[in-house]
Parts: C-alpha cells; sequence; structure tokens
C-alpha cells in the first residue's frame, strides 16, 4: 500500500523539540496515509505526547517539519528562512486536526450540545441551526444523544471523553489526534470510549493514537509504533509488533504492560 | 440640589468603575502577553498608579486637562468631572488589573488548549471559553472594589467636583454645622447598603450558574415542578424524592 507524498494526511519529517535543556524529540520522522489508524506506544517520557502536540503546534518545535495534507504546520517560509505563522494561519490550520485531550478539556459552562457547536459556529460560521443538528447526530454517534443538555459537570469521566470526540469531530478535521484518551478514565468506563474510538478507525477516520491500551491498539490500529527516548525505534503491524517484535526496549515494554 | 450631589456620586462612581475594568482588562492582557514592551507598560502602569495618591492622581490630570468642557454634544462633562472620572478610573484600572489577572489564572489552561485545538483565535477563546469562568472568580471582589469606588469617588471634590461629600462641604462652610457630614455619612450608607444587596444577588446567580456535581436552582425547580420531585438525582433538594412539592406538579 503505497502511495504518493502528496497523498499523505501527515508527513512529519526529522522533528526535534528541547525542553529547556531536554531534548524531548530527536528526529522524529512518521507518515500517515488517508483512512489509516496509528497507535503511538512507549514509556512515559519517551515523548509520544509532546510530539502529538506538535503535531497542531499546541507545541513548537526546535527544527524537522511537519505537513498536514501538504500544509506546514506552525511554520512558513519568509525570505528563505522558515518563521512562525501567524495566529490566524496557525488557527486555521489546526480547524483540520481534531485534538482528544487527556483530561477532556470540556467547556464546564457550556452543555454537552455548546461544546460540540461553539468551534463549527465561531469558528466556520455554520449556522447554528445546522450546527446544532450536525451535533445531535454526533452525540447520538457517540451514545449521548440524551445528554446533550447535560453540562460537563455532570457527566462521568467516559461521557465527558465522548462528547470531547463529538466536539473534535465537529470540525470535520482530516485527522483526528488522541492523547491518552483513556489514561485518567476510571477503568470501568475506559471501554465505552475505546469502542467508539475502534468506530471511527473502522469507519475510516485517519487517526493518530497515543495510548497504553494494547488492546485497543491490537483491534483497532493499522500501525503500531514504539517510541522511546525521543525517538520511534520500531513500527509495523500489530501482528508483527505484538509477536514478533524485534527491539530489545520493545520487548521489554511489552513483556512489563502486557 | 442634594439628589444632583447624590446622582453625581452614582453617576462618577459607576462610569469610572467602568472605566477601571475595562483597562483593568486590557493590562491583564497585556501582562500575559508574549511581546515584552507591553509587559512592561502593564507593569508600569500598576506601579505608578498602585504606588501614588489617588488624590495627588486627582489633581495632576485635573490640571493637564485644559479647557472648561470635554465632549460634545449630549456627551459634554464639565472639565473637572471628565478629570475627576478619568483619576478614579485610571487609578482603579490598575487595581483591576491584579483581580482580572488572578481570575483568568485561575482558569486551567487546558481551556485555552482545547479552545486553539478547535481552530478558535486568542480573542475568541477569551470572550467566550476563559472570560465567562473567570468572571465568577472577579465578581466578588470586583463588588468591593466598587463598594470602595462610591466611597473614594469623594475625593473629586477637591477639584470642585459638585457631589455628596461637596455638597456637604458647602453647607458646612456656610454655616459652621458638622450636621451635613453626618447626612453625607448616612448617605454613603445608604449606597453601600443597596450595592451590598445587588451584589450578593450578582453572586448568588453566578453560583447558580456554576454547574459542578448540585443541580442548579432552576433545574431544581424545573425538576420538581415537571418530574414530581421523584428523580433520585434530587438526593440533596430539601424535599426530597416524593417530599411534599410532590402532589402539585
Amino acid at each position: 500500500m503505497t502511495s504518493s507524498p502528496e497523498g499523505l494526511v501527515l508527513r512529519a519529517t526529522e522533528v526535534h523539540k528541547h525542553f529547556g535543556r531536554l531534548h524531548i524529540l530527536k528526529g522524529v520522522s512518521l507518515d500517515v496515509r488517508p483512512r489509516e489508524t496509528v497507535c503511538i506506544i512507549g514509556t512515559s517520557g519517551s515523548g509520544k505526547t509532546t510530539f502529538l502536540r506538535c503535531i497542531n503546534h499546541l507545541e513548537k518545535i526546535d527544527g524537522g517539519s511537519i505537513e498536514v495534507n501538504g500544509h506546514p504546520i506552525g511554520y512558513r517560509m519568509k525570505n528563505g528562512r522558515l518563521v512562525e505563522d501567524s495566529e490566524r494561519n496557525i488557527s486555521r490550520q489546526r480547524t483540520e486536526i481534531g485534538f482528544v485531550f487527556q483530561r477532556f478539556n470540556l467547556f464546564p459552562h457550556k452543555t454537552a450540545l455548546e461544546n460540540v457547536t461553539e468551534a463549527p459556529i465561531q469558528v466556520r460560521g455554520v449556522s447554528k441551526q445546522e450546527a446544532v443538528s450536525d451535533a445531535e447526530k454526533l452525540l447520538a454517534r457517540v451514545g449521548l444523544a440524551d445528554k446533550k443538555d447535560t453540562y460537563p459537570g455532570k457527566l462521568s469521566g467516559g461521557q465527558q471523553q465522548r462528547v470531547a470526540i463529538a466536539r473534535a469531530l465537529a470540525m470535520k478535521p482530516a485527522l483526528m489526534l488522541f492523547d491518552e484518551p483513556t489514561s485518567a478514565l476510571d477503568p470501568e468506563v475506559t471501554g465505552e470510549v475505546l469502542d467508539v474510538m475502534e468506530e471511527l478507525a473502522h469507519e475510516g477516520t485517519t487517526m493518530i493514537v497515543v495510548t497504553h491500551e494494547m488492546g485497543f491498539a491490537k483491534r483497532a490500529a493499522d500501525r503500531v509504533v514504539m517510541m522511546d527516548e525521543g525517538v520511534i525505534i520500531e513500527e509495523g503491524s500489530p501482528e508483527h509488533f505484538f509477536e514478533s517484535p524485534t527491539h530489545e526496549r520493545t520487548k521489554a515494554f511489552l513483556s512489563k504492560i502486557l | 440640589m442634594f439628589v444632583h450631589a447624590l446622582w453625581a456620586t452614582v453617576y462618577i462612581s459607576i462610569v469610572a468603575q467602568v472605566l477601571g475594568i475595562i483597562l483593568g482588562l486590557i493590562a491583564a492582557l497585556m501582562r500575559m502577553s508574549n511581546f515584552r514592551p507591553l509587559r512592561f507598560l502593564s507593569g508600569a502602569y500598576v506601579l505608578v498608579f498602585r504606588g501614588t495618591p489617588v488624590l495627588v492622581q486627582i489633581m495632576f490630570i485635573w490640571l493637564i486637562i485644559p479647557g472648561r468642557t470635554v465632549g460634545f454634544g449630549a456627551f459634554t462633562l464639565k472639565q473637572e468631572v471628565f478629570a475627576g472620572i478619568l483619576a478614579l478610573g485610571v487609578n482603579e484600572g490598575a487595581y483591576m488589573r491584579e483581580i482580572i489577572r488572578a481570575g483568568i489564572d485561575s482558569i486551567d489552561k487546558g481551556q485555552m488548549e482545547a479552545g486553539k485545538s478547535l481552530g478558535m483565535r486568542y480573542g475568541a477563546i477569551m470572550r467566550r471559553i476563559v472570560l465567562p469562568q473567570a468572571a465568577r472568580v472577579i465578581v466578588p471582589p470586583l463588588g468591593n472594589e466598587f463598594n470602595n469606588m462610591m466611597k473614594t469617588s469623594s475625593l473629586v471634590y477637591i477639584i470642585g467636583v459638585y457631589e455628596l461629600f461637596s455638597d456637604a462641604e458647602q453647607v458646612f462652610s456656610s454655616s459652621g454645622n458638622v450636621a451635613p457630614f453626618i447626612a453625607v455619612a448616612f448617605w454613603y450608607l445608604v449606597l453601600t447598603s443597596i450595592w451590598s444587596i445587588v451584589q450578593a444577588s450578582i453572586e448568588r446567580r453566578l453560583a447558580v450558574s456554576e454547574h459542578g456535581d448540585e443541580l442548579s436552582l432552576r433545574e431544581r425547580a424545573v425538576a420538581v415542578w415537571t418530574e414530581g420531585g421523584g428523580v433520585s438525582r434530587l438526593g440533596d433538594w430539601p424535599f426530597g424524592a416524593g417530599g411534599r412539592w410532590r402532589g402539585r406538579s
């Protein structure tokens, strides 16, 4: 399954990131094709969350480049040099990228429905009527049609995360990013969130999921990527990955977690 | 005459407070800017206007504003009234900056990130996501500021503004009678008492719209009337599940 570079949803090339003197990302390259689901795994501190945040420019990068749908994210050429892009352009690029946070980050002063309609109305300029009807469909899709007028404070963690997924989908992004979406959840409700994500994956949503849920990676991923100390040390199909990993670190990590 | 003085105090205080809120918000946003000169300007503003007596500021601004009136048409103010409002407002802004900044700081950073990730721009995130939540933190100290403002506004009598205190002062200087000062104290007390009531009701309303684990008052009322209070969610409702309100719905 080869496709031309122009057809890629994500093309990350040699991404570097420092936090002060800490070298967090040491040249991460990753291509993601349309309709592909990529799971990123690795120990905490390996840089996987940082990498994800760089993709929609929540973190600036210090080297390399990131392109989504062929557009460089966060930077543009000016007089032959790369400079940080304007806030307006960065915001526009982010509309192409959905992000689901570990801690949901729903807007607590808005109902579930209002959380979902906020960006389409404010950013895309969609009419309220259309935004509401879209949002109701999305909430139904994540199984929360009956909770549309409920405020986040009265939803369970799993329900909040599903609203957050609907909120991100409402912008019809080309790429969905999930940052450990079940890590902050009670074990008994992680299933409902993973089910929704698995369905998205099977429907052909292009997504990158940073996760510790190996079961989910096995079932839903087209490709699994292992990060360690700021670099990708191994990647491949779930079968390859969980049955015959080649890298020592991967073996060690999997034996600990499985 | 006296009614005019009372109105002048109310009017000057409200306009100066609104000006202070606007300046405080601008200064707070400048303080959080990535652009160093803006942060510096904001810091200098607070340093100067919190670090010098408001009386000096009133005198100074009154002296540097030329003319006998300021504005045009229906928006014409006597020069001293304009100078007084401006001085009180600018001074208040320095205090409001800290209050507003604390309010904004109290909002989780994830809210800003969530807005960004949806493609919202800074201004829209502030206006629609952060500030509405920060308001709950800002309003109580803001209320105290306004209480202070009504009393502090008496200082503009020094530049010849006609308001509550100067009215009393005039009666005193022509009669030598102390009574006007007792009367004026009483009227300030009336104003601040009315404000306390207003403030309490605003804070109550903000608390109601805080959608935490508790049901809001409105939702409780709705639930009680439409569902007969018999829903388990209403465990902490004083008239409880199946309570005495049930029969009415």
